[in-house]
């Protein structure tokens, strides 16, 4: 009898300390990023928005700290992100993957995601059928068709226009933009005259323009990446004498991004793009962001990328309060289902089924406000869920 | 005077520091276990090192577009699989073929041009094969990269998260084709290649007809390529246009150069510090390791000329006065 | 039709003019010494970002930062070839790859931790922007310049190769390096300065380069084949071959954009190859 009295008060001891050794341990976050080469940029925003975050709200989370644990992909390398997510997992004990700027490298740390039983954070890659990679995955930065089609839609209806010529680029984002958009477009009654492909370097575009204006299509839709080819399109269409008044510009967010208006200049005014994201928009929540950003990235301001970082890390501390510091995959999806919350850049949604971003779409036109380009928005589409997963629901 | 025989013989006889080396190779499993996806990826980037070697350190034909054949065998691998025939074995060898054709087609127009003409030649086939792969998105899925596949083991084992399985492949495979490259390059062909390097307007002289030896030279080293592509993809059931990319070809030449062209274990050695080095400084300084990388192959260079196995060779013939032969 | 077809002309030979002032000096410098310097771009890089500085932090015109471009990174390869590049001219030309590589990748972390990721711009002047009207078409002001510039910086390059005793001792070298050692010409400094100058015009089309395709520490790597590109189709040593291969190859970048959008980026390396084969030496080419 005693020797059961003390078993049972070695076992509660036992049980107690490692519960509270459980409690002590931190949390550790995994994030295969593009640290160095042609997406280093936007690696290290979606970092510096996740440091916000934490530098916001504290580092401690249901009585446990929180470490990231980042790792440089180095590109669209999905071997390397999968070996990656896979040592994160084996050698580094992480208990949440997260970050992944591009989709093949988000597709790649699915796998391990499903695998391993880890609940993932995307926080930028934009395709689709990511989110189908794992079901311990969420989302909390934006689908290609979410934007693409509401904009389709919204062109043929409230935006007026009837015919458009779409250039993209020629990889999958802009495949995908491409067919998102035109679908739409004519499904609300528009005609594409036209669509061309831009090599995906591509550093001058006037031949492009120059074929655009020879059509001379009532508007023109636009999708490249960021970096340097917004402002090159930009200028392109100016040096070529594209009218806005005449001719529609419509353009992804990243057309209009901070470093593309600086350097376009005036050439940019009435451009209209859709976006999810603007660093400038005047909410509370959005000037608190940007001003602690600020102090993070030595100055910078944020973007789409920080956003989808900032958002991710709430979408974790939430999940985690919600499960009282429980890490297990399954357990984390589950809490991180259905959460709502005011972000900066509007309000937000998990969706419970489908566990993917639902957000409001931005139109917005770049207009000068007092001495400085703006992209200001003059409508909302309010929480639109992502249309491709709605379709394949359906299937 | 030994003859032909008994030089070959001697040449092709092991030496005590290799089977050292293969037996280390093994040490990974043991000493190493959560590095095995690492060291599966290391082995494969040498076999595709020692391919290169083929071609630059012994054929002496630079090319910058090398990836084009490791791309299309790992494409080549991932489509297999995708048409649900996930046996790895069968699918290296039709990978193995479909790159040593190209290879072969390619090698017509290549192995008549030298210098920056042969160097820029080879970017180019390299960078019109990636863009074909980029515009062929139907078949290839563009940059997304080829999904809806997955190889899950070889031979019965199951490629899992630790790399176990993924290492022990890769190793063999290296192996087998290390084995076959060691006999090419100490037979009669092989010192042909050499010869042709050294002085290519001698050979057809002593009747090697020349061109034709290149052309087999660079169909082999294709396929070798080929095969490391499709490892690739069997031990990571990924496949994107990364693997046709004008970095991974540019890589694969500086791990070469690294480690020493045309000495068999060069580009072996180039690959495991290479990709050591990169893994290790990544770890550490995820957004700067290139200038750590920069200044590692910057003091190669300067200290260790003809790479690192080139400096050693020079090492250790100014130390020992009896040095058995002049190049392996 | 006709009058797109000279805008895209036109267009295409700026975008040229651009790619001939980045190149020109990796053709003199391969041909004249022999050694692959495939840090070239990071000579580029060095100039853009003097400008984005000059003119950015401390208010400079844009017009007067370009010269400092120029300077910035001729001084820069002053200790670059005394110290790392001279001792390797008799090296195999892997292993003068290996070295310039690295070089290239020191530098590009080297801007990433000075001046970030962040993609740069600069404020040209208002008479170098928005387009001027003549014959009923547009062209771009800013192109109209870049054209001048690499005209003048053309004329100025062979009138110095032809009519100075520097020129003379420069071609002297490309030529036969041991007969005009032989004949006294001071070789090692010919070459120092040579490589100051190729560096140099690789800096002012860094600068200028900035307008058109913007800057980040990217940029020595992703420009690196198109710089070869030309300078293999030209012919090394050859400052007419860089023009000449500048020329074909914007153009008909272009004019292929334009008419066969289809082809995209295939017809620049089909351009390449197609030269390549017909003249592997280069169009002015020597050996």
């Amino acid at each position: 009898m005693r020797k059961l009295v003390i078993a049972a008060a070695l076992a509660a001891a036992f049980g107690a300390a490692g519960a509270a050794h459980a409690q002590q341990h931190p949390v550790k976050i995994g994030m295969p990023l593009t640290l160095s080469g042609q997406f280093a940029d936007a690696a290290s925003q979606m970092l510096n928005g996740a440091k916000t975050y934490i530098k916001m709200h504290g580092d401690t989370v249901a009585g446990r700290k929180i470490e990231l644990i980042t790792k440089d992909v180095g590109g669209p390398a999905p071997d390397v992100a999968k070996r990656l997510s896979q040592e994160l997992v084996v050698r580094d004990n992480v208990d949440i993957l997260a970050g992944f700027v591009l989709t093949p490298n988000a597709m790649a740390g699915g796998d391990v995601s499903a695998e391993a039983k880890k609940f993932m954070v995307v926080m930028n890659a934009a395709t689709s059928v990511v989110i189908t990679k794992s079901p311990y995955m969420v989302r909390t930065s934006v689908t290609l068709p979410q934007v693409m089609e509401t904009f389709g839609t919204w062109a043929a209806t409230k935006g007026g226009v009837k015919q458009v010529y779409t250039m993209v680029t020629d990889y999958g984002p802009g495949h995908d933009s491409e067919s998102a958009f035109q679908s739409a477009f004519k499904a609300a009654g528009g005609n594409v005259v036209g669509s061309v492909r831009f090599p995906v370097a591509n550093p001058d575009f006037s031949a492009f323009v120059q074929r655009a204006k020879d059509i001379g299509p009532e508007a023109i839709f636009i999708f490249i990446p960021g970096g340097a080819q917004p402002a090159a399109l930009g200028k392109a269409m100016a040096e070529r004498g594209i009218d806005k008044k005449k001719t529609k510009v419509l353009g992804s967010g990243e057309t209009t991004a901070e470093a593309a208006l600086k350097s376009m200049g005036d050439t940019a005014l009435d451009i209209i793009t859709a976006w999810h994201y603007d660093y400038m928009d005047k909410n509370p929540v959005n000037q608190k962001f940007v001003k602690e950003y600020q102090a993070v990235s030595g100055g910078r301001n944020p973007d789409f990328f920080s956003i989808g970082g900032y958002d991710g890390m709430h979408a974790i501390y939430e999940a985690l309060k919600k499960t009282k510091g429980n890490t297990d995959g399954q357990a984390l999806v589950d809490a991180a289902k259905g959460l709502k919350w005011e972000s900066p850049r509007g309000p937000m949604m998990i969706d419970p089924e489908t566990r993917d971003v639902v957000q409001n779409v931005y139109i917005r036109r770049v207009q000068k406000v007092g001495n400085e380009l703006v992209n200001v928005p003059f409508d909302t589409i309010p929480m639109v869920k992502d249309p491709a997963g709605e379709r394949r629901k359906k299937k | 005077m030994e003859s032909a025989k008994d030089y070959f013989r001697r040449e092709v006889r092991w030496r005590p520091l290799e089977i050292a080396f293969w037996l280390a190779a093994l040490l990974p499993f043991v000493a190493a276990p959560s590095y095995l996806s690492l060291a599966s990826q290391v082995a494969i980037t040498a076999l595709f090192a020692l391919s290169l070697d083929l071609l630059v350190g012994y054929a002496g034909l630079v090319s910058l577009g090398h990836a084009a054949f490791f791309g299309v065998g790992a494409y080549s691998a991932g489509l297999i699989a995708k048409h649900y025939w996930t046996e790895p074995i069968s699918a290296l060898f039709i990978s193995a073929m479909v790159s040593g054709m190209l290879g072969y087609a390619l090698s017509h127009i290549i192995v008549r041009f030298r210098h920056l003409a042969l160097i820029m030649l080879t970017l180019g086939f390299g960078l019109l094969v990636h863009e074909a792969a980029n515009s062929a998105s139907a078949l290839t899925g563009g940059a997304d990269g080829l999904q809806g596949f997955r190889v899950p083991g070889v031979l019965g084992f199951k490629f899992d998260m630790f790399g176990r399985t993924a290492y022990a492949y890769s190793l063999l495979v290296l192996f087998v084709c290390f084995l076959i490259c060691r006999r090419i390059i100490h037979s009669p062909f092989g010192l042909a290649l050499r010869g042709m390097r050294e002085n290519a307007t001698r050979m057809p002289a002593i009747g090697a007809p020349s061109q034709a030896h290149l052309r087999k030279a660079y169909t082999l080293s294709a396929i070798m390529a080929g095969i490391a592509g499709a490892l690739l993809t069997h031990t990571t059931s990924t496949v994107s246009l990364e693997t046709l990319s004008f970095g991974r070809s540019a890589d694969v030449l500086v791990i070469l150069i690294l480690g020493g062209a045309g000495r068999l274990y060069g580009g072996i050695l180039g690959a495991i510090i290479y990709m050591v080095a990169r893994d290790q400084f990544s770890g550490v300084n995820p957004q700067y390791w290139y200038f750590w990388i920069g200044l590692l192959l910057v003091a190669v260079v300067m200290f260790l000329p003809n790479g690192i196995l080139g400096g050693l060779a020079k090492f250790s013939r100014r130390t020992s006065s009896t040095s058995a032969s002049a190049r392996s | 039709m006709l009058s797109s077809l000279a805008g895209v002309l036109f267009d295409g030979f700026a975008y040229g003019m651009l790619l001939f002032l980045l190149s020109v000096g990796l053709s003199v410098t391969l041909g004249m010494m022999n050694f692959v310097n495939l840090a070239h771009c990071s000579f580029a890089m060095v100039g853009g970002y003097t400008t984005v500085t000059l003119a950015g932090k401390f208010g400079w015109p844009f017009l007067a930062t370009l010269p400092m471009a120029f300077l910035a990174a001729a001084v820069i390869s002053f200790p670059l070839e005394r110290f790392f590049f001279r001792r390797l001219y008799r090296a195999s030309d892997l292993d003068q790859c290996l070295l310039t590589i690295g070089i290239v990748f020191i530098s590009v972390a080297a801007f990433a931790w000075f001046f970030s990721t962040e993609q740069q711009s600069t404020q040209v002047p208002g008479w170098l922007q928005g387009s001027v009207q003549a014959g009923g078409m547009s062209f771009a002001a800013y192109r109209i310049f870049l054209i001048v510039t690499a005209l003048i910086t053309t004329g100025l390059l062979i009138w110095g190769l032809e009519y100075t005793r520097f020129g003379a001792q420069v071609r002297a070298a490309v030529d036969n390096q041991r007969m005009a050692r032989g004949l006294g010409v001071d070789v090692d400094r010919a070459f120092m300065l040579t490589f100051a100058l190729g560096g140099g015009l690789a800096g002012l089309g860094g600068a200028l380069s900035i307008q058109v395709i913007g800057l980040d520490p990217t940029f020595a790597l992703n420009y690196l084949v198109y710089v070869l590109i030309v300078v293999a189709v030209g012919g090394l040593g050859s400052v007419g071959g860089s023009f000449a291969a500048a020329t074909v190859l914007g153009i008909s970048d272009m004019a292929g954009k334009y008419y066969f959008p289809w082809l995209g980026a295939f017809l620049i390396y089909l351009v390449m190859v197609a030269l390549l084969m017909w003249r592997p030496v280069g169009l002015f080419g020597k050996r």
